[in-house]
């Protein structure tokens, strides 16, 4: 991130902040090459640029100044995954620069061009291949300018590091600092320049390092807690006992005995105010508060039932052939129901937001995935138009998909409205707890049919509580059916607490409840979990992944579990990225606990634009994964969120994580795609499928605690 | 109760004047300005927050700062000397050992004071050492090598 531009911002007034309209800001990027270039063109998808007049049909830019650096403006925002490194190293290959010559502007409304927010896996593959596009086209226009400047034909003319110099004699040379001097060209990238293919590249391919590591380390990186503005004052809110909880009596009085705490109350937002943050909370502490409790319906254990009894209208989202002839044909039904539980996003840094108003300006930092949806949304709430709004993502310490909402922002806004001074609002751990978006509580029904030769005939696939993103099949089956519900009998939500989405959204679920239920057909069948796979699943990039992973785990067949060796194999599609986990893990059949001792990943990311962050995803994903598999589950009364720290939620710790190892498939002539998702798709059902093998014992509920362990041994066959 | 408290803080003498009771973490953050330790969780159970007190890794968001008077307090902003970052902080960049950076000056703090205490650690004495540090992006493989090598580095520089 460029830190320079940051600091400009934590310091300055309003006026400074915003002394030009776009168009005029645009105009006052002054000399140099410019390009502006969009995302949403005919070879990309949909869903990242959305048409509207008001805004320019540009989402990124990039500049390359007088004094040869090169600069791209974007508004994706950088929250671990890595983009800030692979971006630029993209640009510099196509602009032949060195990637030290790169700078990155992201996340800033005030600077960058609209962009729909980071998530999805989409920044790889949709914003990259443009942004090479951009690189490729200013390359030409320097090319052309060297031509005139040195008086050599452009096909004799090559580019390193920013020197433009003539092939057959190298001394004749000019810098693109030389060329953009003086000059003010701007650009529309108009139809895809002529891009590098594999052969060509300098940097695509390589394992680099991230560029903000150095940041990173020395506790320099800027994220939204560490944004200060003059006469700013930190606030703590009130968070009610439960979600639905109405406010039924108020105590503030004690409050005031706390020098300079300010409390602030915009109808069920109440907060206190103080310089110090920790003050703040001190004296929210001594606020008594009663509360009318709505009746809790369900908790963490009876949720499930609760889904299928109280179940509304299903709706059929995937439908083939005909599950009535094609149960005809099985030789096997098998019909199992699995169940996962709610889990949250616990990124280490909480949900913050710097609200500060100036004149008719609004300047807010946030950590957030969507700068440009939380600028929109302040649109809407405060009447302002966009020109005055300015949102700033620093750098962001995790999202996974838990900061898209921007609850925090709204607060911190409204009270920084109210108390008409900037207010800082960092959520302690318990309000992160309490308000964040849980990846959903689920059901998976599924009946499905083998025949005698090991094919699957049918598969009826019901899904209760969440979306059906990963239920698409990729197993060749002729007759089938997938439906979902997500809501009750009375048309409303089946959910109490906050949902939204979570590291490959659905995906975890479906994967977990699709490939234990294949190892369930498998076992039934008599056949091996892989030569099961392989039987039904005729698609050949991923027949292609796994055969890649088995060859690199070293799995054989077994026979019947328990076979003792613990192995277990799931795969999965996600953002079209086929993968394939195997596992190894070792059962202590007293206790219940798992310890995973082995995991080798298997995927097709296209053309891997920096390996080394794509193997570092992996292994984030496969570490972050433990936690569902095993321990992660919010615990829940009602709308009252039991577990609110670590001490009873716990994450992976050093001690639980694998060996791992990573196959990239070799494919660079297919389009690159997202890494940061499709390896987590699989942990549950590795797991469990690891279990099986280890034990005997099949678990049908993840994450498999030690009592779930226990229950499910004394329950063997 | 406010109090006058000094102690050294990146080899400087510091005074504050505040409530003695307030945890170091905020007095950090706010009073000193030194944004590089993060809050985590404020129960001492995540690490994010951890800073040197005399050799030894303390988590300062249960630290009250009167219990510092007078002891030595680095904070990762002192770690590195004359823009030369330490062994272990080149080892994070080189190995990769972190995502969203959040919990990276606690972690290196923790394997900082781990090194002190033992210089050549097992793999096994690393994950025991850095075990309740907790980090979300699941960048551990590479925390752990970037320790390894981290004390490979400064046992050649002994």
């Amino acid at each position: 991130m460029n830190e320079d531009k940051l600091q400009v911002a934590e310091h300055s007034h309003a006026e400074d902040l915003y002394p030009l309209s776009r168009r005029e800001f645009l105009q006052g990027l002054g000399s140099g090459i410019v390009i502006f270039f969009a995302v949403g063109g005919p070879s990309t998808a949909k869903g990242q640029s959305r048409g509207n007049k008001e805004r320019p049909d540009f989402n990124a830019y990039l500049r390359i100044g007088e004094d040869g650096r090169v600069t791209c403006f974007t508004g994706k925002v950088e929250l671990g995954q890595g983009p800030i490194t692979s971006l630029a190293q993209t640009l510099a290959d196509e602009l032949d620069v060195s990637l030290e010559s790169v700078d990155m502007v992201m996340g800033d409304t005030a600077l960058c061009p609209f962009d729909a927010g980071t998530w999805g896996s989409m920044t790889t593959p949709y914003f990259g291949p443009v942004l090479r596009a951009a690189g490729a086209e200013a390359r030409a226009i320097l090319i052309g300018l060297a031509a005139v400047r040195l008086k050599v034909p452009k096909d004799r003319l090559a580019v390193k590091d920013g020197v433009v110099f003539n092939n057959t004699r190298k001394s004749q040379k000019v810098t693109y600092a030389q060329l953009t001097k003086g000059k003010k060209i701007q650009k529309r990238l108009e139809q895809e320049p002529q891009i590098k293919t594999v052969g060509q590249y300098n940097l695509i391919g390589k394992p680099v390092n991230r560029l903000d590591a150095r940041k990173k380390v020395t506790g320099e990186a800027k994220y939204t807690g560490d944004i200060r503005v003059a006469g700013m004052v930190s606030a703590k809110i009130l968070r009610p006992p439960s979600h639905g909880a109405k406010i039924k009596s108020l105590d503030t009085s004690a409050v005031d005995k706390i020098e300079d705490a300010q409390v602030v109350r915009d109808g069920e937002l109440i907060a206190v105010l103080h310089k110090n943050p920790d003050v703040a909370e001190k004296a929210l502490g001594t606020i008594q508060a009663e509360y009318d409790i709505p009746e809790a319906r369900f908790d963490d254990k009876s949720v499930f039932d609760y889904f299928i009894d109280n179940a509304g209208g299903s709706r059929v989202i995937s439908n083939g052939g005909n599950i009535e002839s094609g149960q005809k044909l099985a030789k096997y039904m098998v019909e199992e129901t699995y169940l996962n539980g709610y889990v949250a996003h616990a990124p280490i840094e909480t949900h913050t937001a710097v609200a500060h108003f100036e004149g008719d300006k609004l300047t807010v930092w946030a950590s957030t995935q969507t700068p440009f949806g939380l600028r929109g949304a302040l649109t809407r709430e405060l009447g302002m138009s966009e020109e005055n709004i300015r949102v700033i993502a620093p750098f962001v310490g995790g999202g996974f998909g838990g900061k898209i909402s921007n609850g925090q922002a709204m607060q911190a806004v409204k009270l920084a409205k109210i108390a008409k001074k900037p207010v800082q609002l960092v959520w302690n751990r318990e309000d992160e707890f309490f308000y964040d978006t849980f990846r959903p509580a689920a059901v998976v029904k599924i009946k499905s049919g083998i025949a005698d030769s090991g094919k699957i005939v049918s598969w009826n696939y019901d899904i209760y509580g969440m979306g059906g993103r990963g239920s698409q099949l990729f197993y060749n089956i002729p007759n089938h059916r997938t439906t979902v519900c997500r809501e009750l009998k009375n048309g409303k939500t089946m959910h109490l607490l906050g949902t939204g989405p979570w590291r490959a959204p659905d995906n975890n679920t479906n994967s977990f409840a699709r490939e234990s239920h294949i190892d369930v057909m498998a076992a039934r069948a008599q056949m091996d979990p892989l030569e099961f796979r392989l039987k039904n699943v005729t698609d050949e990039r991923m027949r292609r992944v796994l055969k890649a992973g088995a060859d690199k785990f070293g799995w054989t067949p077994a026979g019947k579990a328990p076979s003792g060796r613990g192995y277990g194999m799931a795969c999965g599609s996600d953002v079209n990225v086929p993968v394939v986990l195997f596992a190894e893990v070792k059962v202590d059949e007293r206790t219940g606990s798992i310890e995973v001792k082995r995991v080798v990943c298997a995927q097709d990311l296209g053309l891997v634009i920096n390996p080394e962050g794509a193997i570092l995803q992996v292994e984030g994903c496969i570490t972050m994964g433990l936690g569902y598999a095993l321990t992660e589950e919010v615990h829940f009364q009602g709308g009252d969120v039991i577990d609110m720290n670590f001490d009873s939620y716990e994450l992976p710790h050093f001690s639980w994580v694998p060996k791992v190892e990573t196959v990239l498939i070799e494919a660079d002539e297919s389009p690159s795609r997202g890494g940061g998702e499709p390896a987590i798709i699989c942990m549950g059902g590795v797991l469990t499928n690891a279990v099986y093998d280890a034990t005997g014992a099949r678990l049908f509920q993840i994450p498999m605690t030690p009592r779930r362990v226990r229950q499910a041994l004394a329950n063997r066959a | 109760m406010n109090e006058t408290i000094s102690f050294k803080l990146n080899e400087k003498s510091v005074s504050v004047t505040t409530d003695s009771e307030r945890m170091l973490l905020w007095v950090l953050r706010t009073d000193l300005g030194l944004t590089g330790t993060k809050y985590g969780c404020g129960k001492a159970m995540c690490g994010a927050c951890t800073v040197i007190v005399n050799d030894r890794a303390v988590r300062s968001c249960t630290l009250p700062v009167r219990s510092i008077k007078g002891k030595n307090v680095l904070t990762i902003e002192g770690l590195a000397k004359n823009g030369k970052l330490h062994p272990i902080q080149e080892a994070f960049v080189k190995h990769d050992a972190l995502q969203c950076g959040f919990c990276t000056p606690g972690m290196i703090l923790n394997a900082y004071s781990l090194l002190l205490r033992n210089p050549e650690p097992t793999r096994e004495e690393i994950i025991e050492g850095m075990e309740d540090n907790l980090c979300r992006c699941g960048a551990h493989i590479r925390i752990i090598r970037a320790i390894e090598s981290a004390s490979q580095e400064m046992k050649g520089a002994r």
